[in-house]
């Protein structure tokens, strides 16, 4: 298990260096978008109606989308993950799969190594696969802004058949998967 | 303020309350946490909507109706859901972007299949899943996710 690597690649990936090239690069943004904006004066109005809009309905949302995503990282460990879910079976198996999976706990490249981990465990390919496509589609932070920009039937009705072909997906990938290697699956 | 908006920061209090009384120590790490991630994600946010205000001014509805309207069919969701599949951009902020294309006149299948594979399929990540998780396994997996994400979005183009 190499979550500490993954530790690692996440402090890299959010030092002050690369925060502050994100930053040059929204400058870098909003230069040209000033400068396309002078050449063209009469699309100024649009163009700031539009941006103002869209940072309104962002920021109204984004702290409090933080905080739970925060909360929930502090208080759920990545050990806790692996030991349920490791031993779930039956229908708690693709429940919990989608519930660890959905929890917000971080970028989708913490998710392989954990997915790993739980293969060696022991847990069924078909969770395995349905936990990471959680994490990768249905995570809580995500469906909230997904609610607040495209609006609750487009939301509900994506999460819905998402959840349901994610789940007959993972099905279908332990059937392939265990018809060659049927040793690969260690379940008692 | 809509009902999302309102929705959304209720359940934050709630669970900050909820935290506050559990674990006073690990609420305020958790909040340290959420600075450092909002501060993180804050320039790409702002870049992104930036781009979306430009994009939406310059760009005319037509032209982007006739590449991922209604009328452009099979060709344009399967476009869109590759350039998803492709693009290594959070989900987070790909929703403004998402929401303008549907403003001014995109399919919602096209959008469903953009996001949906934008998040399911990750060819960027493609190297590291392999490492992790074996060629057989991740292959399957992105490949599925990639045909599940189109019948997703033709779904929700039917029914929405």
């Amino acid at each position: 298990m190499n979550i500490q690597n993954t530790e690692k690649t996440r402090k890299q990936n959010s030092s002050p260096r690369k925060i502050f090239r994100d930053y040059l690069i929204f400058g870098a943004a909003l230069a040209a978008g000033l400068i396309l904006l002078l050449i063209f004066p009469d699309k100024k109005e649009a163009a700031a109606a539009a941006t103002w809009s869209y940072f309104r309905e962002m920021m109204a949302i984004l702290p409090a989308v933080m905080i739970i995503m925060g909360l929930f990282s502090v208080f759920i460990s990545k050990d806790q993950v692996v030991k349920y879910l490791g031993k779930a079976s039956g229908v708690k198996g693709p429940v919990l799969a989608l519930f660890f999976g959905a929890l917000p706990t971080g970028p989708l490249y913490i998710a392989f190594p954990l997915a790993s981990a739980l293969i060696k465990k022991g847990a069924r390919i078909s969770n395995v696969v349905v936990f990471i496509s959680a994490w990768a589609c249905i995570k809580i932070p995500q469906e909230l802004v997904e609610l607040q920009f495209l609006g609750f039937e487009f939301m509900g009705m994506r999460l819905l058949l998402t959840i349901f072909f994610v789940i007959l997906m993972g099905l279908l990938i332990e059937q392939l998967v265990s018809q060659k290697k049927p040793k690969k699956s260690p379940r008692q | 303020m809509s009902s999302a908006v309102i929705l959304i920061n209720a359940a934050a209090a709630v669970c900050l309350v909820f935290a506050f009384f559990k674990n006073r120590r690990k609420t305020r790490r958790s909040i340290i946490v959420a600075t450092r991630s909002f501060l993180r994600i804050l320039p790409l946010v702002l870049m992104i909507i930036v781009m979306v205000g430009l994009f939406s001014s310059f760009i005319p509805p037509s032209e982007i109706m006739k590449f991922i309207g209604a009328q452009a069919g099979w060709s344009g969701i399967l476009a869109i859901a590759a350039l998803g599949a492709v693009l290594h951009i959070p989900a987070l902020i790909s929703y403004p972007l998402a929401a303008a294309l549907l403003r001014s006149g995109a399919a919602i299948a096209s959008v469903a299949a953009f996001i949906t594979t934008l998040t399911m399929v990750g060819v960027v990540t493609l190297p590291l899943e392999i490492k992790e998780l074996g060629i057989k396994l991740t292959l399957l997996r992105n490949s599925l996710s990639f045909i599940l994400a189109v019948i997703i979005a033709l779904i929700m183009g039917m029914v929405l």
